[in-house]
């Protein structure tokens, strides 16, 4: 596919030119609704990065940016580490939400007396809730023949039953609201506010960027490590590329759907601890708010690699963040970035080709003679 | 490169079926054709030899409308003629009988032959044309099928006869076949050659594209030689030998036989009792199969692809499971239920060269020192610190087993799919074979592997043998398990329909047998 793109070209050159496309079609399309691109762009990218012209903290922003990009990089990383084994996990919006039944389960069950004992807990709650929504579907899967791709949107849908129960019976709090009771004030984690405090660096008291950030890159890191540096990543791998050579290699395909599977689960599960232990102290309704399917998109931009993973994350959090200024500066409606979305996604995972093709031409011609 | 007529004593004033005049075709950086020119009388049976890769493919596509030529023209019967799809070329006359055969199973024989060249928009008219039409071709050119059996009902050899039949029910004058005796018996091969003379017979041009050298001597007027892209020879087939044309494809002199000594066969290493395998649709596919394998022997097993061989490699290397039987190893019994693994076979000394290299052998993807320890990667030598893989050392080892088995370029960050087909074939033996198994299984090791390779391979695996070990052969070329082999089994239909030892049979015999006839139950 690539063999005959230098790697820059491959993986900087390429997704730079279809990100350029979406957004000039996106351009097209702002300006059919009377608005000024330039002027969407400049609201944009302040309202999700900096803002010096408002009174309040810079921070603030990116503060938001940071948060909706910790929930990416744990649902993107979700679905490629399954992407590597070819299991396309679109459960991340279910396994997310359970996660956040067993955040809050452990929370408050106990008056946990310490923030990073609490986050401790809440992490591996959240993995093994996560984890244990993608078991089903991935059992099904190996054992049945049952298409993930159905079983896991099915598991959405009976994830989002289950919550919505839960919050309306067992686990709600005194009132009417739809809503777990709050969390011990000692399990609170750390904002980055605080973070910054420990530095004697300011960062905007208001932004819900936590400690998750952090814990998000270590899942990268860690995503990295088990795919390309152990024999287990070496499994998935061979797995995802031929079923026949990994049962010729002696590796059981039900052991790697079952293990690719959990750690997806897992990893979507890691997004609670962003939204629902860190942010909002609390389980409310909707709280995974279709990250999981962001998720895929993330994924797909990122190429499956953590670090593509991270910055496509990181695009996805501007939009989200930018589009939300958007609408409120510009009276522009949130269903227009979900529509930039969409182009992004579009250009990106299916009509790469156009960018590719083209290019690949170029770079043969240019290379004739120089390299063989 | 000069033209050459190989017009087989034919009046010079009928002009050539063919006429390709500075054929060039790039793929990329690669050149598929180089300025080829060729020119095929009419009435002629005219090969085309070469390598893997050489460019025989592309050629037959360009005249075929698959392809589009970079430059150079096309003449049929002496009027230029530009060939853009296959509509073009079928006007033209010309008809391609595909190595993949291009039919509609759950058809029938008469609906495939229709398929493409319905007319009117009620099927009946013409059905009935067709079975007409077959009628007569079948009697004509021997090629006789059952117009309404289904293609999925009726075997390879009748599979290609429909070919044959659509490309003659499309009035093609000029009969292009990709290498036709690939899934054929002997007996099946001999008959299509029949049938082909007679197409000869009566005026119609016949290009046949094959490796097998030996159906290039018996079947052609002339032939053409291609090898990186270029056509370096085009002779007539009486004035050649095997040995010239091997030479002229690798560019240097090739053995065509095996240097072997006599076998010096020790103990048994491996018995196989009563092994039946019925698949996922109730199907037998491996029948009470039952043999022994001692060591220092090469044991091979014949039959036409389909006949059980590949669920028997893939029963004794641990990828499928038996119904019923046993295997022992060493007179202990392995594990044959579900609930083994290939991984238990190489613990029990089991390698496995698997037929697909592709699928199986190789993860294409990969890059080749990732490819040099695959199936052993779990094994201490390869694991490093903190449970990491040791790719340092996994480096160094593929270099060392690249060294060992010449693979070219020996580079292990270099991607599997980037080797050639011989090239990734030794990447495979090298593990395997460095892995020092007990018993290496080894399911058709030149498949799809340029002649200098298969030299190489050949004498690696006698070489496995003189350092007594065993080793069980499956092919489908029946000159490779002559060649190799110091015992024959034949299958038919998941039955071993008998064994014979090389110096006492025949290709006759064995062709016979792998038709399912025992020639000794007539006699």
């Amino acid at each position: 596919m690539n063999k005959n793109l230098p790697k820059w070209v491959d993986l900087g050159l390429i997704p730079l030119l279809t990100l350029a496309l979406a957004f000039a079609v996106s351009g097209l399309v702002v300006l059919s609704i009377g608005q000024d691109p330039i002027e969407v762009v400049t609201v944009m990218v302040n309202g999700a990065l900096c803002n010096p012209a408002t009174n309040s903290s810079c921070f603030s922003g990116i503060g938001h940016t940071l948060y909706f990009t910790t929930n990416f990089i744990f649902t993107g990383l979700a679905v490629a580490v399954a992407f590597h084994a070819r299991l396309f996990n679109i459960g991340g919006e279910g396994q997310a939400g359970i996660a956040g039944v067993g955040v809050a389960l452990v929370m408050l069950s106990y008056d946990w007396p310490h923030w990073s004992i609490a986050l401790v807990v809440g992490t591996l709650a959240a993995m093994a809730f996560g984890a244990a929504w993608a078991a089903i579907p991935a059992y099904l899967q190996a054992k049945r023949g049952s298409h993930i791709v159905i079983t896991t949107i099915m598991f959405n849908l009976i994830a989002t039953a289950i919550i919505g129960y839960l919050l309306v019976g067992p686990m709600q709090a005194e009132g009417s609201l739809p809503e777990s009771p709050s969390f011990p004030d000692a399990a609170a984690l750390p904002t980055m506010h605080d973070m910054f405090g420990w530095f004697g660096l300011a960062f905007d008291k208001n932004a819900p960027a936590n400690i998750s950030f952090v814990l998000a890159i270590i899942a990268a890191v860690g995503v990295w490590v088990l795919i390309w540096k152990t024999r287990l990543g070496y499994e998935m791998r061979a797995f995802g590329h031929s079923e026949k050579a990994a049962v010729y290699a002696g590796i059981s395909p039900l052991k790697i759907t079952m293990i690719a599977m959990l750690l997806s689960g897992a990893l979507s599960g890691l997004m609670a601890v962003n939204t629902v232990q860190g942010e909002a102290e609390r389980l409310l309704l909707g709280s995974v708010e279709g990250a999981g399917f962001i998720g895929i998109a993330v994924a797909l931009m990122g190429r499956s690699h953590p670090v593509g993973v991270v910055l496509a994350a990181f695009l996805f959090g501007i939009l989200t963040q930018g589009g939300a200024e958007l609408q409120f500066a510009l009276g522009i409606p949130a269903e227009m970035i979900t529509v930039i979305q969409a182009l992004i996604i579009m250009f990106t995972g299916s009509l790469e080709n156009l960018v590719r093709i083209p290019l690949e031409k170029v770079f043969i011609r240019a290379g004739k003679g120089a390299t063989s | 490169m000069s033209e050459t007529t190989t017009n087989a004593g034919r009046l010079d004033a009928v002009a050539p079926a063919i006429e390709l005049n500075g054929i060039s075709k790039a793929f990329g950086p690669v050149q598929a054709n180089k300025d080829i020119s060729m020119t095929v009388a009419k009435g002629a049976i005219h090969g085309i030899v070469g390598e893997n890769g050489a460019g025989k493919s592309t050629l037959m596509s360009i005249l075929y409308g698959f392809y589009k030529a970079d430059s150079g023209s096309i003449k049929i019967d002496g009027v230029p003629t530009t060939i853009n799809d296959s509509h073009d070329a079928i006007a033209a006359g010309i008809g391609m009988v595909h190595q993949h055969f291009m039919l509609v199973d759950n058809f029938t024989v008469l609906e495939n032959v229709v398929l493409g060249a319905e007319e009117g928009a009620t099927l009946g008219p013409s059905l009935r044309k067709a079975r007409k039409e077959l009628k007569r071709l079948a009697d004509e050119y021997e090629l006789d099928v059952n117009p309404d059996a289904l293609i999925e009902d009726i075997s390879v050899g009748f599979q290609q006869r429909v070919e044959i039949l659509k490309a003659l029910y499309r009035q093609a004058e000029i009969l292009i076949l990709d290498e036709p005796t690939g899934v054929l018996t002997p007996d099946e091969a001999d008959h299509l050659f029949r049938i082909l003379r007679n197409l000869k017979e009566q005026g119609k041009t016949i290009v046949i594209i094959t490796h097998k050298l030996r159906e290039i001597m018996d079947v052609t007027d002339s032939v053409s030689v291609m090898r990186r892209g270029e056509m370096t020879k085009t002779i007539a087939t009486s004035t050649t030998s095997p040995e010239d044309l091997a030479e002229a494809m690798v560019g240097r002199r090739v053995l065509l036989e095996v240097d072997k000594k006599p076998a010096e066969v020790g103990e048994t290493v491996m018995q196989i009792k009563g092994l039946s395998v019925t698949d996922v649709h109730g199907v037998k596919r491996l029948k009470d199969v039952s043999f022994e394998l001692k060591r220092g022997e090469i044991l091979g097993i014949a039959g036409v692809a389909g006949n059980g061989q590949s669920e028997l490699l893939e029963v004794i290397s641990g990828i499928g499971a038996a119904t019923s039987g046993e295997i022992l190893m060493n007179g202990e019994a392995i594990d044959i239920s579900p609930k083994a693994n290939a991984g238990m076979r190489r613990e029990r000394g089991i390698s496995h060269v698997p037929e697909d290299r592709h699928q199986r052998g190789l993860v294409m993807p990969f890059m080749t020192w990732e490819n040099t320890a695959f199936g052993y990667h779990n094994e201490p030598k390869y694991s490093g610190k903190f449970g990491l893989a040791n790719q340092k050392y996994m480096k160094q080892d593929a270099r060392e087993k690249m060294e060992r088995f010449d693979v070219r370029p020996p580079i292990p960050q270099l991607v599997a799919s980037h080797f050639s087909g011989g090239n990734q074939q030794k990447i495979v033996l090298a593990r395997e074979i460095e892995h020092n198994p007990d018993v290496l299984l080894i399911g058709q090791p030149t498949r799809g592997v340029d002649i200098g390779a298969i030299e190489f391979i050949h004498q690696q695996i006698v070489n496995l043998r003189d350092a007594g070990k065993a080793i069980l052969l499956v092919s489908v070329e029946l000159d490779e398990i002559q060649a190799l082999s110091d015992r024959i089994l034949v299958m038919f239909d998941g039955v071993i329909q008998g064994e014979r030892l090389p110096e006492n049979t025949n290709e006759g015999e064995l062709g016979l047998l792998m038709a399912g006839v025992d020639p000794e139950a007539n006699s």
